[in-house]
């Protein structure tokens, strides 16, 4: 009796397992994923990376999986924290070639964890389609690591949207000469200021205050108190997003009366609005979207369905899209060899939630949003290398 | 007077983060290098019961003291009663409660991952402009500050005018002789371990109102917790308060006068200099 229900258990163990195989071992397409999910930068990545991944596979798998040659093969996701560490993500990318043997791995979140992790990615051979690297060395790299693709711009490109903007706002008499500039001492904010700094001088802009602070910053009230006191026209910030958040909460704080706000990483989270809500309208954030098309508006629809949470107003999108770029290489080129899809990248232009991707001979994108302005509690883009359906950018207005 | 202000209120934070590890360390003789998650923990109770209920943090604190205490104290008793009761000295002690409450932040930033995920917490409370002598301040830190002032107000009053304050003073100087005089270590040692992550979540859900966090930043507060309670002397309320007035103005003299840049040399140079003239702390006691 104990030997035959035994016998049962196992055929029926059996019987699971082989039903449940042939959709998950067999004919799967292995995706490895690695990126922070501890560490200082697990915040921007729980908000612009891991839904996108998770809703990505969600859609793939909803369309019966990626076209590989003529079969329909499901996606099947690897993930692994690199607790915002290089060293990390670095191990994860090179387990997840040599232990978990993926067919393909996206590529990580932030610049940093990105340039540590290129070199594996080129050894071993997996194409890179970063979406949330901004660098203005893409020639180097990419002369270097001939299968990694920059999708999110420069540093150059960046300030060079900001000042635009500034100068805009400033000849239609919108705002004076006066700049306060700030930035989180960190690669990041020293890049930016660095690139804004004679590009500011350049549109003949007077940078009335500037100064840095270091990151985790725990009371920012001394160099918003500061700003107010050189009486600027517009303020710019390099910040990251708590910083972001301390800056606006100081400014209101503190009534800086400017006609132009800026301030960089986290303005575009649906969370700066969640929590500054009308004294949001008219603050200018680094990225932006075409918030009004309909292919993003479908995206950000599908992506609060399957994640739970909203995307935000600027990397999300292009993370998603860099993995649609991909997907349709994988298609493309009807194989997994990754030579094969790295090549296929390089010599299409693919159609995305962001709009068309086309990187050019440096694997360079180069069209992407720079500014982005609350307006009536959307992310709208305002200024961008090329990219259809920016909005015009309005007057700060007062706070309240 | 600008600068005195925004320094004392930024001092009063400091004193938040770093009164709870000064009981724990001091007292409880357990370097619990998992206090800025428990600061975390509080931080996102508050940020939870605002969000979900639109109950004022000022009201949460009276929620989360008493579950931190409790959470607290069941992690003295099962986890860290029996390092202590197994260490041969106190710094085998010391090495293994680093140790182990190592393991315990990665365990609490892990458990509060899967609870509220990765993202920001953060949200708007009292941040209104408040003016003092002609000076807006943000309404949420002052408020911050004045509780920073009644909890260590209190824990002063508490341990040096109360019999069981006394008792803990006395486990905190000589723990050995404490048990001779008929102080029951053990009970107390858990009460204060307890009582300091108390006051850490209630300075967390404090600090949440101003400050943006995440499930993954607890250890930058254990640290500035850490330095502050070394100036200040392990184990002395008082260090403890002047040491974190003392960080918040330097880092406000430098921030205002100097460059903001320099807010963070500045502290770890004083740190060095404490360190380095007066290795106990400055309330400290010499040890022999």
């Amino acid at each position: 009796m104990k030997r035959r229900t035994l016998m049962h258990l196992a055929a029926a163990a059996v019987a699971i397992a082989a039903a449940a195989a042939p959709a998950l071992a067999q004919d799967a397409l292995r995706i490895g994923a690695v990126g922070p999910k501890t560490g200082p930068l697990a915040g921007g990545g729980a908000v612009t990376f891991w839904p996108n991944v998770q809703l990505w596979a969600a859609d793939v798998n909803a369309r019966g999986g990626i076209n590989v040659g003529g079969t329909m093969r499901p996606v099947e996701i690897v993930e692994y924290d690199d607790q915002t560490n290089p060293g990390e993500t670095i191990k994860a990318v090179q387990r997840l070639a040599t232990e978990d043997q993926v067919d393909f791995i996206l590529a990580p979140y932030s610049t940093g964890l990105n340039l540590a992790a290129a070199p594996i990615f080129d050894r071993f051979g997996y194409p890179m389609v970063t979406h949330t690297a901004t660098t203005d060395k893409v020639a180097e790299l990419s002369a270097q690591f001939p299968n990694m693709f920059f999708s999110l711009g420069g540093a150059q490109g960046i300030a060079t949207g900001v000042v635009e903007v500034l100068t805009g706002l400033r000849d239609r008499g919108d705002i004076g000469n006066r700049v306060a500039m700030v930035n989180v001492a960190d690669a990041f904010g020293i890049e930016l200021a660095g690139a804004a700094r004679p590009q500011l001088e350049a549109a003949g802009f007077e940078i009335v205050y500037e100064t840095s602070y270091p990151l985790g910053t725990q009371d920012l009230s001394p160099i918003m108190k500061g700003a107010v006191a050189a009486t600027p026209d517009a303020f710019v910030a390099w910040s990251y997003p708590p910083d972001t958040f301390a800056l606006t909460e100081q400014a209101v704080i503190e009534n800086l009366a400017v006609g132009a706000f800026f301030t960089a990483v986290g303005t575009s989270f649906p969370g700066y609005a969640g929590r500054f809500a009308a004294q949001a309208e008219g603050v200018l954030g680094v990225g932006g979207v075409h918030a009004d098309g309909a292919a993003f508006q479908e995206y950000a629809a599908r992506h609060e369905a399957v994640t739970g949470a909203k995307p935000d107003f600027w990397a999300s999108a292009m993370t998603y899209s860099t993995f649609q770029v991909l997907e349709q290489a994988i298609e493309g080129a009807g194989t997994t060899d990754r030579a094969a899809v790295a090549q296929y990248i390089k010599d299409n232009a693919f159609e995305t939630v962001i709009g068309t991707l086309d990187y050019d001979e440096n694997n360079n994108n180069p069209a992407f949003w720079t500014v982005g302005q609350w307006q009536g509690g959307v992310f709208k883009g305002v200024a961008s290398t090329g990219r259809e359906g920016a909005v015009d950018v309005v007057v700060k207005p007062a706070w309240q | 007077m600008d600068i005195v202000i925004t320094g004392l209120v930024l001092g009063g934070t400091y004193a938040l983060i770093a009164m709870g590890l000064n009981l724990q360390y001091g007292v409880a003789r357990i370097m619990n290098l998992a206090n800025g998650e428990i600061l975390v923990a509080g931080a996102f109770a508050a940020f939870w019961f605002w969000t979900a209920a639109q109950l004022s943090p000022l009201l949460t604190i009276f929620l989360v003291a008493p579950v931190a205490y409790v959470v607290n104290w069941l992690i003295y008793v099962i986890i860290l009663r029996p390092l202590v009761r197994r260490a041969k000295s106190r710094g085998q002690l010391e090495v293994d409660a680093i140790l182990t409450t190592f393991g315990l932040g990665f365990v609490a930033v892990g458990l509060m991952l899967a609870v509220m995920g990765g993202d920001y917490f953060s949200y708007s409370y009292l941040s209104v402009p408040v003016m003092l002598f002609g000076e807006p301040y943000g309404l949420n830190r002052i408020v911050a500050f004045l509780a920073a002032v009644v909890i260590c107000g209190a824990l002063y009053l508490w341990l040096n005018r109360s019999r069981a304050g006394l008792a803990i003073r006395a486990i905190a100087t000589a723990p050995a002789s404490a048990r001779l005089v008929g102080i029951d270590v053990p009970r107390l040692s858990a009460r204060a371990f307890a009582l300091g992550g108390a006051v850490t979540a209630v300075g967390g859900a404090l600090i949440s109102t101003f400050l943006t966090l995440d499930a993954s930043t607890g250890v930058i507060f254990t640290l500035k917790a850490l330095v502050i309670v070394i100036m200040g002397g392990v184990g002395d309320v008082r260090g403890t308060i002047v040491a974190a007035l003392l960080l918040g103005l330097l880092e406000t003299f430098v921030a205002v006068l100097i460059d903001p840049g320099l807010t963070l040399a500045a502290a770890y140079l004083l740190f060095v200099l404490i360190l380095l003239f007066r290795p106990q702390g400055l309330f400290g006691r010499r040890t022999t």
